[in-house]
């Protein structure tokens, strides 16, 4: 079953198109990612999935209940963690999480058990009862998701959590992210690292000024863009001349030469031989899998920004 | 459990995270507080003596103090909901199974608690400069529901100013018109002293009313016709701004 369907999603502000016919379906217990660069349409199509904007055109359910017509329902079944850690800063950790539960009709005494165990789970039993001004940008991040977790619900939306995080905070954020898929909730993840998508989701959309570029598994977008490639670097130009006349590089250098490979060992030991025969021999030897970095700029038309 | 109880328990919760971000953000508390008083001294012995009031002026001037101290605090309420709005915050309980009006009723029923605490601070120290009340306990009893209900009704008014604006810079700007109005009314000088226009003005605004409720239900000067004026206008003043506010809750997060 899906936990997330789009059937033709747009959404325009004024004359500013942001977002233009979204198809996607993201099935219950699996992490999907929403990846582009700012000003994509990510935290937009987020806002409608989350109830917050309604699209212009096209339906969006989640847990089979209409974004629009069945709005509670739909807040019932979700959270959502934006962009910019929502927290108070002159409440403690421990009383941002009791508020989020009294609001999630907990009671009381059930919402103050669950910020101590939340606390806990997410590294902060130490810091709950400090005002959230003096947390760290990680620790903030890590309350704001604890608050999401209040009640446990099917869907999560996490609109890019990692924005703005040291490497020892993402990874951190990663390791919760990948818990919680493993607890059978479905995640939808927005990102403009490629790297985070790769790592954490189980298909991603690459989407680009409001439209969707391309869809898949991370290895079949990286299939999209061709296998591996092995790059041979000769110590003189004149190597490189002669290695240019016998292969069919895909790209070269002044001083290297790319050729399409299958990655075998056997493959790269052939090729060096055959370098040595014609007299060029090779100084240094490089494999590349493509990343996802290479299929966003491929898909996308543009080169890094 | 009815939706209605968790409709109120959410509500507590909201008003108990206002009162409690109050409570620690000092000097907003301050500024609501301080500035009244220091006026307040300001009047009595710099500008008082040349005032003829027909009567001591702390005694005059007492009753336009607190006045003019809730509309000081209506800017720390407008200040306080714009922020909400820019922050994330407000998303999060959009995006929550919560009738999203318990974050304006915190912000509301905060607003009036802070009042009534700057409120007593002022009369404790308007009793400490000489101020001499004439009343009973049933007036007084009388007078601090009034004015609760005055406080009531600006803080609805300037929860819509914070709905309003787009910057919390530009909420305390908004509610200028709040803080100013009572320098236009009988809440400093007695209005007959004011050139014959101002007089129009002065005669016929909302403070004016409010302030000679107060005075009189303090101080024992005649109300007339002022109580049921003063309540008509906070009748008026917060079931347009109760409504206003819920029309632009929804457009400001749609």
């Amino acid at each position: 079953m899906d936990a997330i369907q789009v059937q033709g999603v747009s959404k325009s502000y004024g004359a500013q198109q942001v977002l233009t016919g979204i198809d996607l379906a993201v099935p219950a217990g699996t992490v999907f990612g929403l990846l582009g660069p700012n000003g994509a349409g990510k935290t937009t199509l987020v806002r409608i999935l989350a109830t917050l904007v309604r699209p212009d055109a096209g339906r969006a359910s989640v847990v089979g209940h209409d974004v629009v017509t069945s709005a509670f329902e739909v807040r019932q079944k979700i959270s959502l963690t934006g962009q910019y850690a929502a927290v108070d800063e002159l409440q403690t950790g421990r009383e941002n999480l009791v508020m989020v539960g009294r609001l999630r009709r907990l009671g009381r005494s059930a919402a103050r058990r669950r910020a101590v165990s939340l606390l806990e789970r997410f590294d902060l039993a130490e810091a709950g009862g400090k005002l959230v001004k003096t947390y760290s940008g990680g620790m903030r991040r890590r309350l704001d998701l604890a608050m999401s977790l209040v009640t446990e619900p099917p869907v999560i939306f996490l609109d890019e959590p990692t924005t703005g995080l040291d490497p020892r905070s993402r990874q951190q954020m990663w390791s919760f992210v990948r818990e919680l898929a493993s607890g059978g909730s479905t995640i939808f993840l927005t990102t403009q690292y490629l790297e985070e998508a790769d790592q954490l989701a189980d298909r991603i959309m690459l989407i680009d000024h409001g439209v969707a570029v391309a869809e898949g598994t991370a290895d079949s977008l990286k299939v999209r863009v061709g296998g591996e490639r092995v790059s041979l670097t000769f110590a003189s130009a004149s190597s490189v001349a002669l290695a240019v006349a016998d292969l069919d590089p895909v790209a070269s250098t002044a001083t290297s030469v790319t050729v399409a490979t299958s990655g075998t060992a056997a493959e790269v030991r052939e090729l060096l031989d055959r370098m040595d025969k014609i007299g060029a021999p090779v100084d240094k030897v490089a494999i590349h899998r493509p990343t996802l970095d290479d299929v966003f700029f491929a898909l996308t038309g543009g080169g890094p920004r | 459990m009815t939706s209605a109880y968790w409709a109120i328990d959410n509500s507590f919760a909201m008003i108990g995270r206002s009162l409690r971000i109050s409570a620690r953000n000092v000097e907003a508390l301050l500024m609501a507080v301080m500035l009244p008083i220091m006026l307040m001294l300001i009047f009595v012995y710099i500008f008082g003596g040349a005032i003829n009031s027909g009567t001591a002026y702390v005694n005059y001037v007492v009753p336009g103090i607190i006045i003019l101290c809730a509309g000081f605090g209506a800017s720390t309420t407008a200040v306080s909901v714009t922020h909400d709005m820019v922050g994330g915050l407000i998303d999060r309980i959009r995006s929550m199974p919560v009738a999203s009006s318990a974050v304006l009723t915190g912000h509301v029923v905060a607003s009036v608690v802070r009042n009534l605490v700057a409120m007593a601070l002022v009369i404790g120290v308007g009793l400490l400069i000489g101020w001499r009340p004439a009343a009973g306990v049933a007036d007084w009893l009388a007078a601090i529901g009034f004015l609760a209900l005055f406080m009531l009704s600006i803080s609805w008014l300037a929860a819509c100013l914070g709905l309003l604006v787009r910057t919390v810079d530009a909420a305390g700007g908004a509610t200028f018109a709040i803080t100013f109005l009572p320098y236009v009314s009988s809440a400093f000088v007695p209005v007959d002293t004011l050139p014959t226009w101002l007089r129009g003005v002065a005669e016929h605004q909302p403070i004016t009313p409010i302030v000679e409720t107060t005075r009189g239900l303090l101080m024992g000067t005649p109300i007339g016709s002022s109580w049921w004026i003063a309540l008509l206008w906070f009748g008026g003043i917060t079931l347009v701004a109760f409504t206003w506010a819920a029309v632009l809750f929804r457009r400001r997060t749609a």
